[in-house]
């Protein structure tokens, strides 16, 4: 269910996709442990058939929607999308998915509903890094309802055309371009529709160092380590030093999708970081 | 068996732990230059040589507590632990400033701005002395006493060192813990009066040792 040549947004033409090896290689998913390894070592545990995502909450169809039922209805399309981490690495990524956008009208969101809630697979069974509370499991992540239904934000289902790795959030995630990698939930089971902001997994570990927005902006620091700038991931040269000499590049306000900003119009973002 | 080891570790060449440290140092140089370190290969190389500059520091500071309570005496090859340590240190700060920030203004930013920076470059500037006056000549020349004096400068730096690891790690990791805790345990006990663990030092039989710690 591919779609090649859907609208590529974003300057797409320019970017230069990072490997597939190293997408699938280094990974944030601490279900499968905190190492940028364990995930592609220990990730092919879970199970990702059958998988169903429970639609519920300020919704006028909820429900458990199989996966297949899903694509069925969704237009799978190739997203060429930077994706900048908040620990400063950033990789361009050849997606494929549909917007989310019309998962959530395929539900039909009602009038009240103002936020989106979603949640991570739990099976401390399958995921051994979950035996440890590095973070407090499931795994949860939320958008503002305007941000989940702007064009940009995908539910990916896989990359390179191949259906989506486990370690890259097999079978279903979310992809937001715009915001640092972790708002960009993996493995999705269940979406809500809420009227109050939900709380988000990494705000929960640490407020002052993860906002609800985290929306990538060079200008606002971690308070650990500048975002000013990112290594970009297998951009070194050739030769005894070329892997050691990973390019820096200045990172962009949005990430580059200038197209988003609206959404934050009179919102003082270093406080709703 | 503890004579045993005890007669082995006096037989072990200062240089074969030099050479071990290095050569391991420079494997995991080539590895991270050959790809086998992952995508990321300076982020693991700086993870790899701080760790190791830890692991050298916390070895160092439980020669004395293993001497004294256990028996065994690792002295011999003490100064080699510090020194790789310190060499280790070096390499995870080269890594961090060459490979990773690669300008000088960007390192100064971040001493400045980061404190789990700062506190690990305070730890390094803590080791710089020590480094400076690991060799018998420094030694005579400063006199044991002051010398010894000098090289209590380890404390902060490993304390430093275990604090700068908690700092940076994102979400409740159990590892930089579980080394502050190892710090923590050891400094105790070296902290025990001496007195009580005078028999077992000499390297004593255990129920000899065992009677000094129960007057203790």
């Amino acid at each position: 269910a591919v779609g090649a040549g859907g609208p590529v947004l974003a300057q797409g033409a320019e970017l230069e996709p990072t490997s597939f090896e190293d997408i699938t290689n280094y990974c944030n998913y601490y279900e499968f442990g905190t190492g940028k390894g364990d995930p592609a070592e220990n990730a092919h545990m879970l199970t990702t058939e059958p998988w169903s995502v429970k639609i519920d909450g300020l919704v006028e169809r909820p429900g458990d929607y199989g996966l297949q039922e899903i694509l069925s209805e969704m237009t799978v399309e190739d997203r060429l999308y930077r994706f900048r981490c908040v620990e400063a690495w950033s990789m361009v990524i050849p997606w494929n998915g549909f917007e989310l956008a019309d998962l959530l009208e395929m539900a039909g969101v009602m009038p009240e509903a103002r936020y989106v809630a979603f949640e991570t697979v739990l099976r401390p069974d399958e995921m051994p890094g979950t035996r440890r509370n590095v973070l407090d499991w499931p795994y949860v992540e939320g958008l503002r309802l305007d941000e989940a239904m702007h064009p940009l934000a995908i539910m990916a289902t896989g990359l390179y055309g191949k259906p989506l790795p486990n370690q890259n959030g097999a079978p279903i995630r979310l992809v937001v371009p715009w915001k640092y990698g972790f708002k960009s939930i993996k493995s999705v089971v269940r979406i809500t529709l809420t009227e109050e902001e939900p709380p988000t997994s990494w705000n929960k570990a640490n407020p002052r160092e993860y906002g609800f927005y985290s929306n990538v902006n060079p200008q606002v620091s971690h308070p650990r380590w500048s975002q000013a700038e990112e290594r970009v991931i297998g951009s070194g040269g050739e030769g005894i030093f070329g892997r050691l000499s990973v390019e820096r590049q200045p990172t962009r306000m949005f990430n580059g999708y200038d197209e988003v900003a609206a959404l934050y119009e009179g919102m003082d973002l270093s406080e709703y970081f | 068996m503890r004579d045993r080891l005890n007669r082995a570790v006096r037989r072990v060449p200062g240089w074969l732990i030099y050479l071990a440290g290095f050569g391991w140092m420079g494997w995991l140089f080539f590895q991270g230059a050959s790809g086998a370190l992952g995508p990321e290969p300076v982020e693991a190389l700086e993870h790899a040589y701080g760790l190791l500059a830890l692991q050298f520091l916390v070895a160092g500071l439980a020669v004395t507590p293993l001497r004294r309570w256990a028996g065994i005496n690792l002295l011999p090859l003490r100064r080699q632990i510090g020194m790789m340590a310190f060499w280790f240190l070096c390499g995870h700060v080269g890594v961090w400033a060459l490979l990773d920030l690669q300008s000088l203004s960007r390192v100064w930013a971040e001493i400045v701005k980061r404190p789990y920076i700062t506190i690990g470059m305070a730890g390094l500037l803590c080791l710089l002395p020590l480094a400076a006056t690991s060799t018998n000549a420094a030694i005579r020349r400063l006199g044991g006493a002051r010398w010894r004096r000098l090289h209590r400068l380890v404390y902060p730096a490993v304390g430093l060192g275990a604090l700068h690891y908690i700092w940076l790690a994102k979400g409740a990791q159990l590892e930089p813990f579980l080394y502050a805790a190892a710090v923590v345990g050891l400094l105790v006990l070296r902290a025990i009066p001496k007195r009580a663990g005078r028999r077992g030092e000499s390297g004593d039989s255990a129920g000899g040792r065992f009677r000094a710690l129960s007057r203790g």
